[in-house]
């Protein structure tokens, strides 16, 4: 990729409101031409990284570049770009025309200009004939395509659109991404796209950023992301899938479930911990046992239209979701086969926590605003400050906030076969992970405490 | 039985509102110096009031003049200053905003005897020779938050995207508040106008202490010195039945347009 191709660059971008920090040192290149979909849950900074190229926000370090010029600091009325907005912001008291004609009557567009280009983007639209309509008489998929139509008359060389869909139903959504994607065909310029629909993403990018946390998880195609997810969140929030706790015995060969895998991922390493993804369509399912890798026990089928949606209790105590075009009744045995191919083996994020603290005194330790005791520890004293590290299930979760050290909310769950493994959000707006049995819901308020023979504590290296 | 008790008791209460406004209507179209005192039909006190040929001074007309005068430029400016606050305060946050538009609520439930007095010790403490000007400023000081209160909850129903959107089509921040924010606040503005200037409209206490002594009248200063002399000016009878019958066709004015307005919204 060339300089050249770059419209719009994010250099180590960030941005905090308050203490929250909502991006975390973002950098993006966003090249001609291309449909770039900013997809995450809500929260991830995807809002934030459309605001600050439309120059409704900046950033309180790093640098935004289109084409190639700093812009960081030019306020959104003399950016060459246009936004669709969420709920479609047009202005209650003018008409369909004096909405699309705004942005060239400000710029001094001769009248008769502005007749023909808001005529020809109303056709783009098939919004023809509505220009005399108050825009609070039409309907939301036609204040849409009003909204669209308001922006590309002005011949941006970038659309961002936040969401424009959301406020859409279901089939009207699905209507509008064709249109969408054949407008940006036609007009060949830059869109950015923000979502949290993944299978929005999926449809209508040639380029998917995943965001979570504040941070860029991948980037990527569609097929790039679903295919080969880089860590579980990415794996969990595109698509359907299972992810599971796994060990990397040598090249080519990985153990989950309580079995060996051929597999097609060289280079991690031998005997190393590894998340694996599988995506439900991609394990295959029979009656005959004999031949099967692994067995397994149907707990549920359900009809989804094209396919059943199966769970499964293998042989070794793991639950499995398998997606086949073949129903195969709850309490049958059945064999599965996982083809190398379809398996995606990813290195994890993390094995442990590991939180910087301070000694309170030699047995008890002080991180994430709680005090815990940890055991005696030689060498140790009151002010010594250490890094903390302690694996995912010495933590322990408590209904109520005040039976733990600290507490904190659920902020993501995930499902790993046999196990949930959750983050918490601390009060103190760090992150702990948990493996738990229990069930627990995203936004739960809990307590924490972590068990005192589990944590391992070091001196930190002062420099 | 219980309906007729309910009939009577609304009609009973209309009456009592109303009876007064009558009596100065029918009493207006006397010529009687005495008011109850019915001496035949007769318009002569309204070409009184219009050919400012009157039986007492001719200083009335100088004060209807000088009330319409303060209240519309009362109106107008506190409608400018109501306005900018209340965007100020909506785009304020959590106890900032709950603290401002609380101390927005104090002078309109202070009584007005205490602003009055207040603002008269403020202008000699500032020097401030008192006539014309002050009895403008001190109506705009308890205008403005009546114009705050009713531009606040248009703020609330617009789309704030609508300013960004604005923005994103080249319109400096200047053109956005021109063009797109005032159109969508003006009912706002129009009815927070009308009730500032009704408000400086029937202010006595206020423009009282805060008028001087270089002879400045307004309505109901007027009134008030013109009774302390001995019995009203009768001219002053169709002047009130003037008043109250132009207010009445504005608010049925403003009724059927309300009404067709929202019809024209349910049809859609």
């Amino acid at each position: 990729m060339t300089q050249n191709d770059v419209i719009i660059r994010l250099e180590n971008v960030s941005k905090a409101f308050g203490d929250k920090q909502v991006l975390d040192n973002i950098s993006l290149d966003i090249k001609k031409g291309e449909f770039v979909t900013l997809l995450g849950p809500s929260g991830c900074g995807k809002t934030t990284t459309l605001r600050l190229i439309s120059g409704f926000t900046t950033p309180d370090s790093g640098t935004v570049y289109m084409d190639g010029k700093d812009i960081s600091g030019i306020p959104p009325y003399k950016r060459p770009l246009n936004t669709v907005f969420q709920r479609y912001a047009l202005f209650p008291h003018l008409d369909v025309y004096d909405n699309i004609a705004f942005g060239l009557k400000l710029a001094k567009v001769p009248e008769k200009e502005i007749e023909q280009r808001v005529r020809k983007v109303l056709k783009m639209v098939s919004m023809t004939d509505y220009e005399d309509r108050d825009v609070e008489s039409l309907s939301g998929g036609q204040q849409q395509r009003v909204a669209i139509a308001r922006a590309l008359v002005n011949q941006p060389k970038v659309l961002l659109l936040d969401e424009p869909l959301s406020a859409l139903d279901h089939k009207m959504r699905q209507d509008m991404q064709i249109e969408l994607k054949e407008m940006h065909q036609k007009l060949g310029i830059t869109f950015i796209y923000v979502t949290h629909d993944q299978e929005e993403a999926l449809t209508l990018s040639d380029t998917i950023v995943v965001m979570n946390e504040g941070r860029i998880q991948q980037i990527g195609t569609p097929a790039d992301i679903y295919n080969e997810p880089v860590n579980s969140f990415v794996a969990d929030f595109i698509g359907e899938s299972n992810i599971l706790n796994g060990t990397m015995i040598e090249d080519r060969k990985v153990n989950f479930i309580g079995h060996d895998f051929e597999c097609v991922d060289e280079g991690f390493g031998t005997n190393n911990p590894v998340d694996v993804v599988i995506r439900p369509e991609d394990i295959y399912i029979m009656n005959n046992t004999t031949s099967a890798q692994f067995t397994g026990k149907v707990t549920s089928c359900i009809f989804k239209g094209v396919h059943y949606e199966m769970l499964v209790d293998t042989d070794s105590g793991y639950e499995l979701m398998i997606q086949d075009y073949n129903a195969f009744e709850p309490g049958s045995e059945v064999g599965m086969i996982i083809k190398p191919m379809d398996i995606q083996v990813m290195r994890k994020e993390r094995l442990c926590n590991t939180v910087e603290g301070v000694m309170t005194d030699e047995s008890h330790v002080k991180f994430m605003d709680g005090e815990f005791e940890c055991g005696a520890k030689a060498g140790l004293e009151a002010g010594d400050e250490v890094t903390v590290q302690f694996g995912f299930d010495a933590v322990e979760l408590w209904d109520h906030q005040e039976e733990g050290q600290i507490a904190g909310e659920v902020y993501s769950i995930l499902y790993k076969g046999d196990h949930y493994h959750l983050t918490i959000l601390t009060e103190s707006r760090g992150f702990l992970y948990v493996d738990t049995q229990d069930i627990w819901d995203k936004g739960d308020l809990v307590g924490v405490t972590v068990k005192a023979s589990e944590i391992k504590i070091c001196r930190r290296n002062d420099n | 039985m219980k309906k007729f008790f309910a009939q009577a008791y609304i009609w009973f209460l209309l009456i009592l509102l109303y009876a007064p406004l009558v009596f100065i209507g029918i009493f207006s179209f006397t010529e009687s110096r005495v008011m109850g005192n019915w001496t035949g039909f007769s318009t002569k006190l309204y070409s009184n009031l219009f050919s400012g040929m009157m039986q007492g001074d001719s200083a009335l007309m100088a004060a209807v003049k000088n009330t319409l005068l303060i209240a519309l430029i009362a109106a107008a400016l506190s409608t400018l200053l109501g306005t900018i606050a209340a965007i100020g305060i909506f785009n304020l946050k959590g106890r900032k905003k709950a603290g401002i538009q609380f101390l927005n609520n104090i002078p309109m439930i202070n009584p007005d005897i205490i602003t009055g007095v207040s603002l008269f010790l403020l202008f000699i403490f500032l020097g401030f020779s008192q006539g014309y000007t002050t009895v403008v400023l001190a109506h705009i000081t308890f205008c403005t938050p009546y114009v705050v209160l009713n531009v606040m909850p248009k703020l609330a129903q617009m789309n704030p995207n609508t300013y960004e959107a604005a923005l994103d089509l080249g319109a400096t921040p200047g053109q956005a508040l021109r063009k797109v924010m005032i159109p969508q606040l003006r009912p706002g503005m129009i009815s927070g106008f009308i009730l500032a200037f009704t408000m400086s409209l029937d202010d006595f206490a206020v423009t009282f202490f805060t008028r001087g002594t270089v002879g400045l009248d307004t309505l109901s200063t007027y009134i008030y010195t013109d009774a302390r002399k001995g019995g009203l000016t009768p001219e002053l009878r169709p002047l009130m039945t003037l008043i109250f019958a132009t207010i009445l066709i504005l608010l049925v004015i403003i009724n059927i347009r309300q009404a067709r307005l929202a019809k024209k919204a349910a049809a859609k």
